[in-house]
Order: structure tokens, then sequence, then C-alpha cells
């Protein structure tokens, strides 16, 4: 395997009773990467994060973890793991549930004190850290559970929805730690399907869709890639009926947004010059005109509509 | 075959796990309610007003409450976890099914083994006198260790509700008090009860107490503790090989 390989997956499949969750897929992350896993719900993504932190066992295919075997103690022992709708213990207080966690890692208590304060302060929840998780606000066990991922200083970090339903401020603090983590040269991967996190953080992207992988690649590839994404939001002084609009020469689809218009083509030049010649011949004042290159979410759902529509 | 440094490694990691089971679940409502409060009771309801010598009533005390305690933790553990959701994060750590599952039989074991001085204290304080007091502290060591591990048993079904758990546990485990030679000797049974009673390992463990304490057992001592050991292996593979199937599922 290349050295530069961080985690490497194979035909990866997994079934429940006759329903493949995961059918096939293959993709590698390279180290230090920082790699986005999205898809719509039920997509496979946290299916795929399970085999690969050893949760469950993949029924064919493999996957490695820095060439180590996914679920063996070795492949654990370098990742660190943010499972979705996970929590700390409610019982137990923050700093002893990172205890806790780095006794199952094995690592010695000095250092897990040293690291322990370190890493609670970098994510200020150092002067709560002896109270109860239970007495914990949503986005401080959120915290906190990045925290617990991060004892070990893993090399690579599984991260299934971290930021999903927190606080502006909390998701902010997650985003900035990632950032830092991957600047320091650890691989991140992040299963997500928050399209604006993946485009701010991700080198490369999948997408998943009904157990299949069907894209993979750089977030602003796949953006460009979407060559009839393009867009023109325009808006006038009065209503205009929507049959008329799409009667405009190189308009493909279009969609009201509030008392906007976005019209979708292939040459958003043509579809200014059209629109103002539209507007002089009919009367109308345009009030605004932007032309919008395809965002991450049209691709992704330009890509999981068209699987959706051949399958 | 894991070496001797990985078995080692792994064996710390039971012990933190079995660290936090006991600071966690000790105090739960449902451990005290049925590891404590619920085998005194029964045993009061069972022996008061019948005129019975501290000799015959210690022996079974200490065997109903080794047997309630080292079970009340273990079977909800696993459970437990997975309904707060920590029993991914657990599974995801570097630790194997069997360093999970023997933290939580060390838990259920560790509690059995305390809470089981205080019938034995009381007994010494009421005048019982323990004839081979290493077999005895042998056979309390080996039984909380059974019936902590039976305790695993009872919650290899993939039900993420403690209270479903307890019932399974409450089902089985009643019968057993009753099979055991607690409330009536074995020598008093009729053979078809004497076959029935060979089936609970709380037979052997309230043999060798009376033998200890009484001095008169139904087997000899060494017959009880390697019955007592066998059980424990059964119930020690059969809880980590099908909570290694159950486990993920519940997930």
């Amino acid at each position: 395997m290349n050295n530069d390989v961080a985690i490497q997956v194979v035909n990866l499949t997994k079934r429940y009773g006759e329903v493949p969750a995961v059918d096939r897929i293959s993709f590698t992350v390279k180290k230090a990467e920082f790699f986005g896993f999205l898809g719509p719900n039920g997509a496979g993504k946290t299916t795929t994060l399970r085999v690969l932190t050893g949760v469950i066992k993949a029924d064919e295919g493999s996957a490695s973890i820095l060439e180590y075997k996914a679920g063996s103690l070795k492949a654990k022992q370098v990742t660190g793991v943010v499972p979705e709708m996970a929590n700390a213990y409610a019982d137990l207080s923050g700093w002893d549930n990172l205890m806790l966690m780095a006794e199952l890692y094995g690592i010695p208590a000095r250092v897990a004190r040293e690291r322990g304060t370190s890493l609670m302060q970098e994510i200020e929840l150092y002067p709560r850290k002896d109270s109860l998780v239970r007495t914990y606000s949503k986005g401080m066990k959120q915290r906190l559970i990045l925290c617990l991922a991060l004892i070990s200083d893993p090399e690579v970090l599984f991260l299934d929805e971290p930021t999903s339903g927190l606080d502006v401020q909390s998701a902010c603090l997650i985003k900035d730690l990632l950032q830092g983590l991957n600047a320091k040269g650890k691989t991140i991967f992040l299963t997500t399907h928050d399209m604006e996190e993946a485009n701010q953080l991700c080198d490369r992207v999948a997408i998943i869709n009904e157990g299949k992988i069907v894209a993979t690649d750089a977030p602003e590839k796949l953006r460009m890639a979407m060559s009839g994404m393009h867009s023109v939001e325009v808006s006038f002084d009065n209503v205009v009926n929507a049959e008329v609009l799409a009667s405009i020469p190189g308009v493909n689809t279009i969609k009201k947004l509030g008392d906007k218009w976005r019209l979708y083509t292939i040459n958003p030049g043509e579809l200014v010059v059209s629109l103002t010649n539209f507007s002089c011949s009919n009367g109308l004042k345009i009030i605004s005109l932007n032309t919008l290159a395809p965002s991450l979410e049209d691709a992704f759902m330009a890509l999981t509509e068209k699987k959706g529509k051949d399958a | 075959m894991p070496d001797i440094a990985t078995v080692l490694q792994q064996a710390r990691r039971s012990l933190a796990i079995a660290r936090k089971d006991i600071r966690i679940y000790y105090s739960k409502g449902p451990v005290i309610i049925f590891g404590v409060l619920f085998p005194v009771f029964l045993f009061l309801a069972f022996t008061i007003g019948r005129r019975l010598s501290v000799d015959f009533m210690i022996p079974g005390l200490i065997g109903m409450i080794l047997f309630f305690t080292a079970t009340s933790i273990s079977p909800i553990v696993v459970p437990w976890e997975a309904q707060a959701r920590t029993l991914e994060r657990l599974m995801s750590c570097p630790v194997r099914f069997e360093t999970i599952i023997i933290g939580d039989i060390l838990a259920s074991f560790a509690f059995g083994l305390a809470i089981s001085l205080v019938p034995i204290i009381l007994g010494l304080f009421l005048g019982i006198t323990i004839s081979s007091p290493f077999i005895f502290a042998l056979a309390v060591i080996v039984a909380a260790l059974c019936f902590a591990s039976l305790g695993t048993v009872f919650s290899i079904p993939p039900t993420n509700v403690p209270a479903t758990v307890n019932m399974i546990a409450a089902a089985i485990k009643f019968p057993v008090v009753f099979i055991s030679g607690i409330f009536i000797p074995l020598d008093e049974l009729p053979v078809w009860g004497q076959a029935i009673a060979y089936i609970s390992p709380l037979t052997y463990f309230t043999d060798i107490a009376r033998n200890c304490i009484q001095g008169r057992g139904h087997l000899p001592a060494a017959v009880d503790l390697l019955v007592l050991l066998a059980f424990t292996a059964i119930f020690l593979v059969v809880a980590v090989k099908l909570h290694q199937r159950t486990m993920p599922r519940r997930i």
C-alpha cells in the first residue's frame, strides 16, 4: 500500500437483511487530508463510518486505516471517533470521562492529565471540568465528545455529523479546532449533510447515495462540473408569469425564491442579455440581477437525484 | 491468539471499564432494589417464624445475597450503555468485546464480594464458626465470579431497555433461589428435587457454605468448587461469544 494513504476502502459491502446499506464502495483518503463523506439520510454514511471504526463488521470487501485492518486493535489505537448522537457518561464529570478514555487507549496518566488540561482549555470547558456531564448543555457535551476523541492524539479522526443541531458558537469552535488539527497533519474523515460545512472544510468529498458512491472529487471541481447548474437570479418591479420566463432562450429550468426568480442555464452571460431585452420589451424594470455559479448543494442535489432517477 | 502484552493491556482496560461501571451503576435504583433490598426481604419472609438455627440460616442468607448482588449490575450495563448512547464510543475504543464483557463482570463480582461481607460478618457476630475459612473464602470468590458471569448472560438478547433485561433476569433468578437448597436442605429434598437442584450453580455454593458453617454438606467441597468453576467457564464463554453477535445490533 502507498505510504501516503490513511484510509483505503475496497468493494466494501454491508447488508441489513437483504438490503445493502453500503454496496461495493471503494475510495482512498490520503494522509493529512480533510475528507468529506456526504449523502442524504439513509445513504450509508454512518454504516460506512461504523465499519471503518470497528463497531460493525462488513459483509464483503476490505478497509484499512494506516495499513491496519479496520476494526483491529491497532487500527482503533490510531483513530479517534466522534460517533453520531453519542453521549459521554452523564454520571461522570467531563474530566473523569476524559481520564477513562485515556485509560482505554493506554495513555500514561501524566500525559493524559497534561493533554486533557490543554484540550479542555482549548475547547473552553476547563472551568466546568469537574461538573457532571448531565449538567452540560448540548454544545458543551459535543465539545467534550470531541475532546474524548482527541485525548489519544489520533492520527486519523472520524466524525459523524459533529456539528448537527449545535449553536453557532459551538459549531464554529469545533470547525476551527478541526481545521487546526488538519493543519497539523491529522487526517479527518467527516460525514455530514451540511454542504456549506463540507465546502468550507474539506479538501475532497465523496457523495454517497443509496449505498453507492456517485462522485468523489474536490468540492470546487464538483461544483464546476455541473455545467447546466449555472444560474441567474433576477427580480422585477412587477409580477411576471413563470411560463413567460421559462420561454426565454437559454433557460433550462426556473425556480421561484420569494420575490426572486432563479433561472438555470448553460450560458449565464447570454441569459443576462436576454433578460435585459425581455424587461425592455415587456416594460419591466429589473430590481436586482446576479449570476451564480453552481453550489456544492446544487451538485449534491443533481448527483443524488440523477442516481435516484437512474435507479 | 493474542500475545501476553496484548492480554495484559486488555486486562488493564477491563479494570478501567469495571471501575467506570462501579462508579456509575452502584447507586442506580434497580441495583439497590434487586441487588440488596430484595434478597434480604425475601429471605426474611421465608425464615421468620420457622424456628431455624443461625447455623442453618446464615449459609442460605450469604448464598441469596451473593447471588442477587453479583447478578444485579452485569445484566443491565450493556443495555443501559446502549440506551444512554455510550456503547458505540466504547466499542470504537481499542478494546475487544471480551474486554468490555469481562469489565462488566468484574464490576458485578466486586459488588457481590463487598455486599456478601455483610451477612458473613453478621453471622460471625451471631456466633457461627467457619470450619475451613480458606475453602469458604475461595468458594465465595468463585461463586461471585460465576454469578456475575451468569448476570451477563441475561443481557444477551439485544434489547436496550434495562427493565426488560431485569424481567428476564428475575424470571430465572427466583426459581433458581427456590431449587438451590437455601430454604430446604438438599438432603431433605426428594430425588427429583435434588436432580433439579443440581442444574443450579447456587446449589453448589450453598452446599459449600453449609459444609463450612454447619459442618454437613451434601457433596464434597472439592466437587462443589469444581462444578462452580465449570459453570463459571460456561457462562463466560457463552456471554462473550453471544454478546459478540448481539452487541453490534444494539447500535
